[in-house]
């Protein structure tokens, strides 16, 4: 078997359908003006996160004291030193909101890579081996799912201890169960096909079954709940930080910003606009993605 | 229909139990004493250390504690606010009709906003309207509601002053509680004024509570009717001559009701979790900001109950959904 499917052909021809999928891809996510945007937005973003201190004019926690709650620059006794202005200790908006993308992008990576990764294995199994197994997963994932899921969180913050690190594991936990139920619903509708039956017969073991044969056919659903997940985890990071339960000051977590930036909100308006208007356009850039991603995977969208 | 609720509740009680398993664990896996927890860095001494484990039992075994808890519970005890010392329950019926109140408000504004907005992208699909009402409900969704708040502050509070910026009603008026409702019940007062009042103040909290379900609810209103527009009956009755208005209004929009109703009902969950921010923000006295107070004051037992209640009204309202869902689909009831 090995043999048939090492062949060169067998390769050349594994790899142009792949090439040929990854180009039908392209052009259905192409056909989504929205979703284009908010992909170079996001590329955007991540070049500033991780070019940081090259972009940022100022450090993050640098404080200038004699620069307190500067406005903006276009605002009468705005300085162009700070382009966006000073908070009410002297540190400049912009080098903080840079350094921020490094937060928000991070906790969403970590996030959905601990959501993901665990709920797409729990799903697997749950709907591979159906009866008890199944029942006590997903009897589990339905306690989790009754509480509102930033609720959740923020009790479970409470009991580990406010935190960043607490914070995303809070979030993953919340956000994990919509991967198990996803993944395991379409693994219930792969397991009785075909192909299934045909590599248990051919003699593939149950892992193999499980993550070769059954988890490709089912990580189009997968990817879209990934990149909702992603926006989901920045927003309740946020939120957790704003409530004081996230990352702390003087970390440029931008909920953590905004929950600083409330006493200001009817002096200053720019210490509380620009945290909130950077979490919305991150937000927003991933949602336009996943939109995208679902009209390209989704194959019920294409015929239209 | 009688077997169908039956069994729905019945599939509600392993969830429920988890659910108490859920916030009985939650004092219990806090590293450490809860006694010296709840006491904070202030310190405490012996006797009375003693005297609390007893009181809450923390000396016997965890089981006999866990059954302990449950008959409590059945009996209508969910314990006392260590800070306010009064029964946790009591507590949370005076709060729960501002929370209610609100959600209602932003239920109203989200689902008469939302539903025709759903309707007219989806009847005009691909043009300008569609387009511009799908890009803000995708702006809608996206949204950090507890900026959005503090923004709709600073304009309509701070430099439009037309809003007051926090609680529910000004400091003027006062009149009996009689149905919780402060808008009802300043109606009913009679008093000059009390009624704008209350309203000014629900304004701004509603529109901020109701942003995502409305985005949420304009966007599955839009692809349920995609979705039914391309069915065949729907090309029958316009075969038929009927009218497009027609057409959209009665032949489609009730089959695509089905989809919306039930994001209706999953975002009550949405509305409480909003709760949380929108009520601290405005200070609003209901139980979000009383469970993020309580949370900030580690005032456990409140977390604890209040987690409780929280899920079992969630629990409820998505029974409550699956009934409705029974009774305009009877296709669901044999499943």
């Amino acid at each position: 078997m090995t043999d048939i499917t090492n062949s060169p052909s067998a390769l050349d021809v594994k790899r142009q359908m792949r090439r040929q999928m990854l180009a039908d891809f392209w052009f259905y996510f192409s056909e989504n003006r929205g979703a284009v945007i908010g992909l170079w937005v996001f590329i955007a973003l991540v070049t500033l996160a991780v070019f940081a201190p090259v972009f940022a004019p100022h450090g993050a926690t640098q404080q200038y004291r004699d620069a307190l709650l500067v406005p903006p620059v276009w605002q009468d006794g705005g300085q162009w030193k700070f382009l966006l202005g000073t908070d009410a200790v002297g540190r400049d908006m912009l080098s903080r909101l840079i350094y921020g993308a490094r937060f928000s992008l991070f906790i969403g990576v970590v996030v959905v890579g601990i959501a993901a990764t665990t709920g797409v294995s729990v799903g697997l199994i749950a709907g591979y081996y159906r009866g008890a197994v199944d029942t006590v997963i997903m009897r589990i994932m339905d306690i989790i799912l009754a509480f509102p899921s930033l609720l959740l969180a923020l009790v479970m913050v409470a009991i580990l201890g406010p935190g960043l690190l607490n914070a995303m594991i809070a979030i993953a936990i919340v956000l994990q169960p919509h991967f198990v139920r996803l993944t395991r619903a379409s693994v219930l509708n792969e397991r009785g096909k075909d192909y299934v039956t045909s590599a248990r017969v051919a003699g593939a073991s149950p892992f193999y079954l499980m993550t070769r044969t059954i988890l490709p056919n089912c990580l189009g659903p997968v990817t879209v709940q990934a990149t909702l997940s992603f926006s989901n985890a920045i927003l309740d990071a946020a939120a957790l930080g704003f409530l004081g339960m996230g990352a702390q000051p003087p970390t440029p977590e931008w909920g953590t910003m905004l929950a600083e930036a409330r006493e200001f909100i009817l002096r200053a308006w720019w210490v509380v606009t620009f945290p909130g208007l950077a979490i919305l356009i991150t937000v927003l850039a991933v949602n336009l993605v996943g939109d995208g991603l679902r009209d390209a995977l989704d194959p019920k969208m294409k015929r239209s | 229909m009688l077997g169908f609720i039956l069994k729905r509740i019945a599939l509600l009680i392993p969830t429920l139990l988890g659910i108490t398993i859920v916030s009985f664990g939650f004092v219990r896996v806090l590293p450490g004493d809860p006694v010296l927890l709840m006491a904070g860095e202030r310190g405490i001494k012996p006797e009375r250390y003693q005297k609390l484990m007893e009181q809450f039992g923390y000396d016997r075994p965890i089981w006999e504690q866990y059954f302990d808890y449950l008959n409590q519970l059945l009996h209508g005890n969910l314990g006392n606010s260590l800070v306010t010392k009064q029964p946790v329950i009591t507590e949370f019926f005076t709060l729960f009709p501002a929370t209610v109140e609100l959600s209602i408000c932003a239920l109203i504004i989200a689902v008469s906003i939302g539903i025709p907005a759903g309707i007219i992208a989806a009847s005009k699909r691909g043009s300008f309207w569609d387009q511009s009402l799908m890009g803000t409900a995708l702006v809608g969704y996206s949204m950090p509601i507890f900026w959005w708040g503090l923004l709709l502050i600073i304009v309509f509070s701070g430099w439009l002053q037309w809003t007051p910026v926090s609680g529910r009603i000004s400091l003027l008026y006062f009149f009996p509680d009689v149905t919780g409702f402060m808008l009802i019940d300043s109606l009913l007062s009679g008093q000059k004024g009390a009624f704008t009042s209350a309203l000014s103040h629900l304004v701004l909290p509603s529109i901020v509570l109701a942003t995502i379900p409305l985005a949420v609810i304009a966007r599955q209103t839009r692809s349920a009717m995609l979705e039914v527009l391309g069915e065949d009956y729907v090309r029958t009755a316009r075969a038929k001559g009927l009218s497009p208005a027609r057409v959209v209004g009665v032949h489609a929009l009730r089959n695509a009701m089905i989809p919306v109703i039930t994001v209706i009902g999953l975002s009550v969950g949405t509305l409480l979790a909003g709760a949380i921010l929108t009520e601290t923000i405005f200070s609003w006295p209901g139980i979000g900001k009383w469970m993020v107070d309580s949370i900030s004051r580690r005032d456990y037992p409140v977390v604890q109950s209040g987690l409780l209640m929280i899920a079992i009204v969630v629990m409820v309202v998505n029974l409550l959904v699956d009934m409705t869902y029974g009774l305009i689909n009877p296709r669901i009831r044999h499943d």
